[in-house]
């Protein structure tokens, strides 16, 4: 056993070629350090009184135990293992369960400096001894000894201990497991101690600090050997769930999706959608220049929410919440009863006060709160203050990803800039949502009318009608569209006109129609008329031509007896009887 | 290893006589600073608490849970377990003067 320990003199000469490192199962710190810790390395965590090191050391054996299967040992100077399992049990780690599986050892040091008294030279082979047996007895791969300073205050002889702990990094390097090691933070200094100057690995420094009323905890790699990692500050979470910490990177996209859907608290809008709504944890985007209405859309989502006996989160940046009751009461929506009963909680956050991070964690903290069933931010449009688009962008997507974990429907409102192609403003973020709702001004004849596109809406059969869309005193109305004759949509007055222009017309059209009739029944009788009469001219002279006909005939017959008659006379042969007027004609 | 001085008469400057002192001394392994130790106690010992004290050794590499039930964390450590209360002292015992204090001897001299 012994010699598994190097000697005090002996010196580490050889490296890993390749750093290996071993992933914390910690939420998003392994994003931060690309990988997680250095293995089989120690890692200094330093920060002040209360800053989290010891509950962020506990996670990474915690996660390494319930994720990696990595056993791992505490080595606790300040707190007791009672007093540990009775602090963690409150965060939902079960630290006594994962000792009694032998998953996890706590060994807490007690070192009472009234109580030692120093005879002379030693070393802290004991502290070696009880842990090696702590790491062998359950093959543990992770330790952490916190925290340091407690050795530095109650052993006065602090050339013996710098010794010993040089040591001690040695040794733990050579066993194989991934320390992390804890101490306070010191004035101008990472550590009071200058513990840094011996483990030159990785350095992390968490810190702590109220700014605007608001605590927030932040974390900060300063040193990363042989590794890229983020060097800004991200704030971090201690909550039930664990130690969250909130790179932008950080998303999963692996939540379960459900088909139920969600009123937009506007029927027509529901209809729009196949006559359901919107998906619920759906993401909605409903984009606009001013005054085009979005806050009273979200005004009628927030209210369908909470009349449905669910909690809404309203995150307003722009109002005060009772300016947005004053103003959606203008339009027939009193939000007032739902905030009263707790239904709907309007918050108001100046966006300008904090970075985009900060935002996101007081997002985190609120829906912690609150655990609503849908959530407004009205508008995401003042971020672009604090962050540039991409940052923007990226702070949504984990804000999305954080809302489709819990199921949270979620409106957001975006105001575009300018007449030209408004949709090019939001393309970026369309990606994002679900449903992407366009709300257009329409300028003809001298006003401005607002009109709705259903731009998008993942997974359902929609509309791709263009709906007028108005502001009345019953709240948004949809109207149907109306095109003109040339095709364009006609909106506000324009139509009314329109609408009156045709309603003439066909009147007109009516009254045309109904004079035609009648001349042609006119013009129908008096070709009636003129048939009688021209039928009443033929039988006249039809008549007259059967009587010359007749007398004609007489005639004949007459001629023919009186030449028989004559032939008789003069005893001539029997004379053919031929026709008198062909005789007639002959003899002409 | 447990060492019982025998018997001998005792100096009432030193110790009351009602008193018997256990102590214990925990080494690891057999270094010079372990044998150090225990000559340093041996030596007090003899000169303070004849016959009314008993030493036991324990050397951790062989028993390594005692460091963690009995609370060791330096090399050599001596636990005065009687009389109460219990007193730790660290290091070689060389240094008489300070042993004598952590022993809580220096009252009757």
């Amino acid at each position: 056993m012994k010699s598994k320990r190097p000697k005090r003199s002996t010196r580490k000469t050889s490296r890993a070629p390749v750093l290996r490192k071993i992933a914390t199962g910690i939420q998003g710190l392994d994003e931060l350090t690309d990988g997680g810790l250095p293995k089989g390395r120690t890692t200094l965590l330093c920060g002040g009184a209360g800053s989290g090191k010891t509950f962020l050391a506990m996670e990474f054996l915690v996660r390494g135990v319930k994720e990696f299967k990595e056993p791992g040992v505490f080595v606790a100077f300040e707190e007791q293992t009672e007093e540990l399992a009775r602090n963690f049990a409150s965060l939902g780690h079960d630290l006594k369960a994962l000792v009694a599986e032998k998953k996890l050892a706590i060994d807490f040091v007690n070192i009472e400096r009234s109580e030692i008294q120093e005879t002379g030279e030693y070393n802290l082979e004991g502290l070696f001894i009880r842990l090696e047996h702590a790491i062998d007895s359950i093959g543990a791969q992770r330790v952490v000894l916190d925290s340091m300073d407690v050795l530095f205050s109650a052993l006065t002889n602090t050339a013996i201990l710098r010794d010993e702990l040089r040591r001690l990094f040695r040794w733990l390097k050579t066993k194989g497991v991934t320390a992390i090691i804890t101490a306070e933070q010191g004035d101008g200094r990472l550590t009071r101690t200058g513990l840094e100057e011996y483990v030159a690995d990785c350095v992390i420094l968490l810190d702590h600090r109220v700014t605007a009323q608001m605590f927030t905890r932040r974390l900060r790699v300063v040193k990363y050997r042989g590794s890229s990692h983020g060097t800004n500050e991200f704030p971090f979470l201690i909550d039930e769930s664990g130690v969250s910490i909130l790179p932008i990177t950080s998303m999963g996209l692996n939540y379960k999706v459900g088909t139920g859907r969600v009123s937009s608290g506007i029927p027509r809008l529901n209809a729009m959608m196949g006559g359901r709504g919107y998906y619920r944890g759906g993401s909605v985007l409903v984009s606009g220049s001013a005054g085009t209405g979005k806050t009273s859309l979200a005004a009628h989502f927030a209210q369908a929410t909470a009349s449905g006996g669910e909690r809404c989160l309203w995150l307003a940046y722009e109002e005060s919440p009772s300016q947005i009751i004053r103003n959606m009461r203008s339009i027939g929506l009193d939000l007032a009863p739902a905030v009263q009963s707790g239904m709907l909680r309007l918050q108001a956050v100046p966006p300008t006060i904090f970075g985009l991070e900060m935002h996101l964690l007081a997002m985190h903290k609120l829906v912690k709160e609150l655990n609503p069933r849908s959530v407004i931010m009205d508008s995401i449009s003042n971020f672009t203050t604090i962050g540039s688009e991409v940052e923007i962008k990226a702070m949504l997507m984990r804000l999305i990803d954080l809302f489709k974990m819990r199921q949270i429907t979620s409106l957001f409102t975006s105001l575009t800039t300018g007449d030209t192609f408004v949709e090019a403003n939001d393309t970026r973020l369309s990606s994002l949502m679900d449903t992407w709702l366009l709300l257009r001004e329409i300028e003809s004849g001298a006003e401005r009318n607002r009109v709705l596109h259903l731009l998008k809406s993942r997974g359902m059969a929609h509309s791709n009608q263009i709906r007028e869309f108005l502001l009345t005193d019953r709240g948004v109305e949809l109207r149907d569209v109306y095109l003109g004759p040339s095709g364009f949509l006609l909106t506000g007055s324009a139509l009314l006109v329109q609408k009156a222009h045709e309603q003439a017309q066909a009147v007109l059209r009516e009254q045309e129609g109904g004079d035609k009739k009648r001349e042609l029944e006119h013009k129908r009788q008096a070709m009636e008329a003129q048939i009688a009469a021209l039928r009443a001219e033929f039988e006249i002279d039809q008549m007259k031509a059967l009587k010359v006909v007749g007398q004609d005939e007489e005639r004949a017959t007459v001629l023919t007896d009186d030449r028989v008659q004559m032939a008789k006379q003069r005893q001539a042969d029997a004379v053919k009887a031929t026709h008198p007027m062909k005789r007639m004609s002959g003899g002409l | 290893m447990k060492i019982k001085p025998k018997g001998g008469s005792i100096k009432a400057s030193t110790a009351k006589p009602e008193e018997y002192w256990t102590l214990r001394l925990y080494v690891a392994g057999q270094t010079s600073k372990s044998t150090a130790a225990f000559d340093n106690l041996k030596r007090i010992c003899e000169e303070r608490l004849k016959g009314h004290y008993s030493i036991e050794v324990i050397d951790l590499l062989k028993n390594p849970r005692l460091a963690k039930d009995d609370q060791i964390l330096a090399i050599p450590t001596l636990v005065r377990k009687l009389p109460p209360p219990v007193r730790r002292l660290i290091g070689d015992l060389s240094n008489t003067e300070r042993v004598l204090v952590g022993l809580d001897l220096r009252r009757n001299n």
